[in-house]
């Protein structure tokens, strides 16, 4: 047995040498590489020239009057705005109360969403009672509850953190949930075979089979507890980027908005890379698929 | 001395709303100490579902499954289940899926991790235990999983077509490989296949089931004047008379059937 073990070990053995690779490397192959390369690098110099551009235009137009700069200000008024807020710290308390509501709903969604998911995955009967009425809630614009929120919650914390929850949650909790319906099977009769039940089968196979669909699904939540977020401090704030928005827009100080705006598009980049390092983290972790 | 395995006029129907679908019908057969079984018979005559009755992952309608002259939920054999596909699971590495039995029943103890590892370097994966399986073979991957199943130290083995996702070359080379491992251990095994002259190659005994609802057609005993190697018997003057004897069985008219 031990030479035919030997044998078919040198027969089966996969070269996945990578070093090797590198080492022999031809010259179509050099070429492609640089090519490649060359063109990624491209890519985001071209994004970033397109941002410059857009400044430059907007700049440009609104000091030749083309664009009306009271209305949609100019980035020359913006950092003037952002400097004379960042004086008095006012912008970092707003940006602050905003971040921290966001993170928080974040992490509520994130929870509840996965508690939620589990227990329609381990019961099947309490998920098909429940599909009508997620399907429902997951399609009524959450939008809408705002002002009731808000009415029973009061203008406070509270009412902001369960409207981004409430956008949130339900479509987050059935992504999640088709993700574990739809796990291997045959990966689940393994665990039951080895004498696993309910529990093994969540540990050892939903959850680490799930990462993906996971973070994907963070991905969108987090955007959406930040839709959530805003809504919620227009209705109901006396602070947030939210709230800056709607006061600056009552007081036709369109600078404050648009400076708003330009700090919420920084806050939602910032989201997307965080996540995006998480998920090479966990891609690592888990190696090559 | 009570068989490891009796199974006592076993039934079994799967039921859905279009209706019942009749998969076994009373079967009934042993297996003593050391016994390799094979199972024959047409696609969809209930193989499968007899593996699953005997691994306990299904209950029988009618009749009673017993271990060591016990019922199956009560016995303390052990059984050890391999599938057709390997399942190994891609996010633990080679040695952590070879563990993954012992972790879930609570053996992972230092002294069974380095058993395992011993396994590990007897079955020719010493060098991948911290490699991911997709960087194994097809044949390396199936002998990870044998590792995975014997780490629990079964008393009876259940192998549902454990080859059939290999290519014709390898699945000699691992039929062989695995029986031979299954002989040096002196293990009890059931070998579900649709390959004739794989079960004929490997197993002491053949059942014949007919097609559906599978009933036991006939039990062929296997003779090779001692010779266990899926290969060598593969060679001998035995197998093709054999091969027709089982043949000529799995095809005759079945009164039974409608």
């Amino acid at each position: 047995m031990i030479p035919i073990l030997s044998d078919f070990r040198r027969r089966q053995t996969p070269s996945s040498a990578a070093s090797l690779r590198r080492e022999t490397l031809s010259a179509a192959q050099q070429s492609y590489l640089e090519k490649e390369l060359r063109s990624r690098k491209q890519t985001v110099f071209f994004q970033r020239m397109l941002f410059l551009l857009f400044l430059a235009l907007w700049e440009l137009g609104s000091a030749s009057g083309v664009i009306d700069s009271f209305i949609f200000s100019s980035p020359f008024r913006i950092i003037l705005c952002f400097s004379s807020m960042a004086k008095n710290g006012s912008v970092f308390l707003h940006t602050g109360v905003t971040l921290g509501e966001t993170l928080l709903s974040f992490l509520l969604t994130t929870v509840l969403s996965l508690l939620l998911a589990i227990l329609l995955w381990s019961s099947p009967r309490a998920a098909r009672i429940a599909e009508p009425y997620l399907v429902l809630l997951n399609s009524l614009p959450k939008s809408a509850l705002a002002p009731l929120l808000i009415v029973w919650l009061g203008a406070s914390l509270k009412a902001v953190v369960v409207s981004a929850v409430s956008v949130a949650l339900f479509s987050s909790v059935m992504a999640l949930y088709t993700s574990f319906s739809s796990t291997d099977p045959e990966l689940i009769r393994l665990i039951r075979s080895l004498g696993g039940g309910r529990r093994e089968i969540l540990l050892k196979i939903l959850l680490p089979s799930s990462v993906s669909v996971i973070i994907s699904t963070m991905k969108v939540s987090i955007g959406l507890c930040l839709v959530g977020v805003i809504i919620g401090e227009f209705l109901a704030a006396d602070s947030g980027l939210g709230y800056l928005i709607i006061y600056g827009q009552q007081t036709f100080a369109m600078d404050q908005v648009v400076m708003s705006i330009a700090v919420l598009c920084g806050i939602s980049s910032l989201f997307y890379h965080g996540i995006s390092l998480l998920e090479k983290r966990t891609g690592q972790s888990a190696g090559k698929r | 001395m009570t068989p490891l395995l009796e199974v006592r006029d076993v039934s079994f129907s799967y039921h859905t709303m279009e209706g019942e679908t009749r998969a076994l019908s009373h079967i009934s057969f042993s297996a003593e100490n050391g016994q390799f079984i094979a199972l024959v018979g047409p696609s969809g005559c209930g193989k499968s579902t007899l593996l699953n009755l005997l691994s306990g992952l299904a209950q029988p309608e009618t009749g009673s499954i017993l271990l060591n002259g016990r019922p199956a939920a009560e016995s303390a054999a052990r059984i050890g289940y391999m599938f057709q596909r390997d399942c190994l699971l891609e996010w633990r590495s080679v040695l952590s899926n070879a563990a993954l039995g012992l972790e879930i029943q609570h053996r992972l103890t230092e002294e069974t991790e380095n058993e395992l590892k011993q396994m590990l370097k007897t079955y020719g994966l010493d060098g991948f235990s911290h490699s991911r399986p997709s960087e194994l073979s097809g044949g390396m991957r199936q002998r990870a999983a044998l590792v995975r199943t014997l780490a629990l130290k079964p008393d009876l083995l259940l192998l549902d077509e454990p080859f059939s996702a290999l290519d014709y070359q390898t699945r000699l080379a691992v039929c062989d490989d695995i029986c031979s491992i299954l002989r040096q251990n002196k293990k009890n095994a059931v070998l579900v296949t649709h390959d004739l002259s794989e079960a004929i190659s490997a197993a002491d005994r053949i059942l014949v089931l007919s097609s559906r609802p599978g009933r036991l057609k006939a039990e062929i005993p296997l003779c090779f004047s001692g010779e266990t190697s899926p290969i060598r018997r593969r060679n001998m003057p035995e197998f093709s008379s054999y091969f027709n004897l089982v043949w000529k069985e799995m095809n005759e008219d079945d009164p039974h059937s409608v």
